[in-house]
C-alpha cells in the first residue's frame, strides 16, 4: 500500500542560481534534522552532464505514536541516498532521494525536477513527486496524514496516478554504482 | 556542514569550496575544461569511505538514480 503526492511549484530565482545553491542548501535553519552530507562520487560525462550522489544522515523523527510501536527504530538515524544529474545545456536538474534503511517501516521515494520556467525565464520551475509506501498493516492512514502535513507550503494534488517519470540513463560511471535493489527504507522529510 | 566522518569534514570542506566555485564560474558556463578538484576529491573520499564502512552504511551495489518507483499499491 502506498501514497503518490505530486506539487509544482515556481521558484522567483534564476536556474543557475537555484542550481548553485542545491549544492549550498545545508545547513540551513528548516534542515536542523540533517546530521550530516556528503558527496560519494561525481562524473562528468561525455556529454557534459554532471551525475552526483550524496549520503545524507538525518534524525529519525517520528511522531509520538509511533514512538511507542516501534521504539528500536529510536535508535538509528536515517540515511539517505540522493542521485542527481545536471543537464546545463537543457537547463535541468533531475534528481531522486530515497532511503536506505528503516524500510521495515516505511519506503519514501522523492524525484525532483528542476527546469528553467518558460513562461518566466528568471524563475525556476520545481516538479516534486513522492512516492510512499509502508508495509506494516494499517500504516496507510498515518502516511496520509502525516505527509500532507510536511509538504503543506505546497501546492499538492495526492492521487493515485503513476507518472511516466523517465527512467535511469544507461550510463557507465566509473565508479562501482551497481546492481539494482530493492530500496525498503524509513521516513524521511521530504523537504529540505 | 559535517560529514558523515567526523575527521573528514574539514577534508569536506575543501572539496565543497573547490567545486562550488568550479560548478558556478565554469560547468554551468558551458566551460568544459574539466574538474579541477579531483585530488581534493581523492583525499576527501579515501576519509569518508573509511567512515561509511566502519558506520556499516549500506551504500553498496546501490543502481544510480534507483529504485524505479511506480505505481504505489492503494
Amino acid at each position: 500500500m502506498g501514497r503518490y503526492f505530486y506539487s509544482e511549484v515556481h521558484i522567483k530565482s534564476p536556474w543557475y542560481q537555484v542550481l548553485a545553491a542545491f549544492w549550498q542548501r545545508y545547513p540551513n535553519p528548516y534542515s536542523t534534522h540533517v546530521l550530516t552530507e556528503d558527496v560519494l562520487y561525481r562524473e562528468v560525462t561525455p556529454t557534459n552532464l554532471l551525475l552526483s550522489r550524496r549520503l545524507l544522515t538525518k534524525t529519525n523523527r517520528l511522531p509520538g505514536w509511533a514512538e511507542h510501536i516501534f521504539p528500536a527504530h529510536m535508535a538509528r538515524d536515517v540515511y539517505v541516498l540522493e542521485d542527481s544529474i545536471v543537464d546545463p545545456e537543457a537547463n535541468t536538474l533531475v534528481t531522486k532521494t530515497w532511503n536506505l534503511n528503516h524500510n521495515t517501516l516505511m519506503t519514501v521515494v522523492e524525484r525532483c525536477m528542476f527546469e528553467q520556467d518558460g513562461s518566466q525565464p528568471t524563475w525556476t520551475k520545481l516538479k516534486q513527486e513522492a512516492w510512499i509506501s509502508s508495509s506494516v498493516y494499517g500504516l496507510t492512514r498515518p502516511i496520509q496524514v502525516i505527509f500532507p502535513i510536511s509538504m503543506a507550503t505546497r501546492k499538492i494534488h495526492p492521487g493515485n496516478t503513476s507518472p511516466a517519470h523517465q527512467k535511469p540513463r544507461p550510463l557507465q560511471p566509473r565508479s562501482p554504482i551497481s546492481s539494482p535493489e530493492p530500496i525498503t527504507a524509513s521516513k524521511q522529510k521530504l523537504l529540505f | 556542514m559535517n560529514s558523515v566522518g567526523e575527521a573528514c569534514t574539514e577534508l569536506k570542506r575543501e572539496y565543497d569550496q573547490c567545486f562550488n566555485r568550479w560548478f558556478a564560474e565554469h560547468f554551468l558556463k558551458g566551460d568544459r575544461s574539466g574538474d579541477p578538484c579531483t585530488e581534493t576529491f581523492r583525499k576527501y573520499q579515501r576519509c569518508v569511505q573509511k567512515a561509511i564502512k566502519e558506520k556499516d552504511i549500506p551504500i553498496d551495489g546501490v543502481e544510480f538514480m534507483g529504485p524505479n518507483k511506480d505505481k504505489p499499491e492503494s
